[in-house]
């Protein structure tokens, strides 16, 4: 039981964090549903309720499908090579622990996740420049064609799964290592008796058991991937050099509504779908867990 | 018998190391060619196959980096926006995850269940209704502005309640009551030195968080002199497309310290994401 001093302490020292929580997070979070269900173009003074009119709308939006279509597909894309890539660096990595490069190993696959994404995004503009590009140098030795990767909406799409995934592969290499330690050891030195070597073992033991953390690090991926935007803000500038508008993302086109169309209330209803879409996911992760628990 | 597979092994061993550095060197590639283009000259630029130690290095790209954008400006808003954005996340994080692990009764386990459920809800889902607020208070263009939408972290407070359960035992802090001390001195001389390790990894992560945010900064500052490095730096590679060099040495000139400072506080940094994995 707390006596009255400590009842008074907790009170006191988290009211601040409350009270910022409230003011920065719960209150805007509640006026993003609450704009979603009005109409409010910016300069006029009222905000009139349409309920679902927003909504209705937005299933009818071409440059919002369009949206959504490309955020899925980078989301989708970077998960489908982060996990499978992550998974296997980080084997060898643990694999190699006690080699004096592990230390040099980690350190150079994490790196790309700390680049700030500015000067991350402009490395790999140069890779994919269409003229003094390496890739398509590359593509040219080897007697294919030239592509205007970042001029191109599908290539441009590509492009950002590519380096969206580069710089998410440290996050999850990071992650499955930590999987790697907390496995029992017992179990592969049996399967060593047994005669599995490093392959089998790989693919019979590890992947089946770092099933949990794989379902963590798809869902982390999908989420910030879902909510790209710097990098197709710098990677798929239009041909005048107004970014961001070849490869329409969600938060960009939530953004364009806002501040440049002057629809905040349609443009909360696009954030309202975001948020619909990570709480699918997270659902999703909370569900296919308990039921490997189950089991 | 047992030396052949222990050869074997070896050798296994040095084709995984030759593979393993080869991927390395590929993943650090981008970012190498990247420093090196901001030393080359627009001649140099086009040559092929790319030169990895320019023939000719130049510095001109980056006086001109430096005379035509407030750069310095950029760097000192971006450092003291994540250095007041560190400092916030680690006071309201250590306060309230203290609290929410060591002083249990209703209200406190409803606020943290509240503190959980925004956890999961990403900043640009609520960043519009943000920036109305912050538009309210005038603090459009400010360092303060920016530092509205970066004062708590919700894995913070999860971070530190999970240290403090772990290694902060009641009977410590009984013993310190029944000593006589007050409630904010067993926080600060108790408490405080046992989490050192947690918050050092907090305020990496928070200061990286800050660093390099895009978004909100981008829809927050509008004036050129206001700008962080990251918004910065969009803009001034929007204004110079074609000019792979120059944007290559903003860029550099950005990237480098920051990438230095990762190596060395990497055991910190590492810490706090692995325990980001650790949530279940």
């Amino acid at each position: 039981m707390l006596n009255k001093k400590q009842f008074w302490f907790a009170i006191i020292a988290i009211l601040p964090t409350f009270a910022i929580f409230g003011w920065v997070r719960i209150f805007p979070i509640i006026e993003t549903l609450r704009l979603s269900l009005h109409q409010w173009n910016l300069l006029s003074k009222n905000k009139p309720f349409i309920g679902l009119e927003n909504f209705r709308e937005l299933f009818g939006d071409d440059q919002f499908f369009e949206a959504i279509v490309n955020t899925a597909a980078i989301a989708f894309g970077a998960m489908a090579i982060t996990i499978p890539l992550s998974m296997v660096l980080a084997g060898v990595i643990y694999h190699r622990t006690r080699s004096r490069f592990a230390g040099f190993y980690e350190t150079a696959v994490f790196i790309p996740h700390v680049v700030s994404l500015v000067p991350a995004a402009m490395a790999w503009k140069w890779v994919f420049d269409a003229k003094l590009g390496p890739l398509n140098r590359l593509i040219m030795a080897f007697g294919g064609d030239a592509q205007p990767w970042l001029f191109n909406p599908v290539l441009a799409v590509i492009c950002i799964i590519l380096l969206v995934s580069w710089q998410t592969l440290g996050y999850g290499v990071l992650i499955y290592l930590v999987g790697f330690r907390n496995l029992p050891k017992s179990v592969y030195e049996a399967a060593k008796l047994d005669g599995a070597n490093g392959i089998q073992s790989f693919f019979f033991m590890s992947v089946p058991l770092l099933k949990p953390i794989t379902l963590y690090v798809s869902v982390v991926t999908l989420i910030s991937g879902f909510n790209v935007y710097a990098q197709a803000f710098i990677l798929a500038s239009d041909t005048q050099g107004s970014p961001g508008r070849l490869v329409r993302v969600l938060v960009l086109d939530m953004l364009e509504n806002s501040f440049q169309n002057f629809r905040v209330g349609y443009a909360a209803a696009e954030a309202v779908i975001l948020l619909l879409i990570v709480l699918l996911l997270t659902a999703v992760q909370f569900g296919l867990l308990r039921q490997g628990r189950r089991k | 018998m047992k030396t052949g597979s222990k050869a074997k092994e070896r050798r296994q061993n040095f084709l995984i190391d030759i593979i393993m550095m080869t991927v390395c060197v590929l993943l650090l590639l981008p970012l190498v060619m990247l420093v090196a283009n901001g030393f080359k000259t627009p001649q140099e630029i086009l040559v092929w196959p790319p030169t990895l130690v320019p023939n000719d290095p130049t510095m001109e790209n980056f006086y001109r980096v430096f005379s035509e954008t407030p750069l310095f400006k950029w760097i000192f808003n971006s450092l003291s926006f994540a250095l007041l954005s560190m400092v916030a996340i680690v006071i309201t994080s250590t306060l309230a995850g203290y609290v929410i692990a060591k002083f249990q009764f209703w209200t406190i386990n409803v606020i943290f269940i509240l503190f959980l459920a925004t956890a999961i809800i990403p900043f640009e889902v609520y960043m519009i209704p943000l920036y109305f607020q912050v538009k309210a208070l005038g603090a459009l263009n400010s360092i303060c502005g920016l530092l509205i939408g970066y004062l708590v972290m919700s894995f913070g407070i999860f971070l530190i309640r999970q240290n403090v359960i772990a290694s902060v035992p009641d009977e410590l802090l009984e013993a310190a009551r029944i000593d006589g001390a007050g409630e904010f001195w067993i926080f600060w001389h108790i408490v405080v030195p046992l989490l050192k390790g947690p918050i050092a990894a907090l305020s990496v992560l928070a200061f990286f968080q800050a660093w390099t945010t895009f978004a909100w900064p981008i829809i927050v500052l509008t004036r050129k002199t206001a700008f962080t490095i990251e918004v910065g730096l969009a803009n001034f590679q929007s204004a110079y497309t074609i000019d792979l060099a120059l944007l290559s040495a903003a860029s550099a000139a950005v990237m480098v310290p920051s990438v230095l400072v990762f190596v060395l506080l990497r055991r910190s940094f590492v810490e706090g994401i692995a325990a980001s994995g650790m949530k279940e």
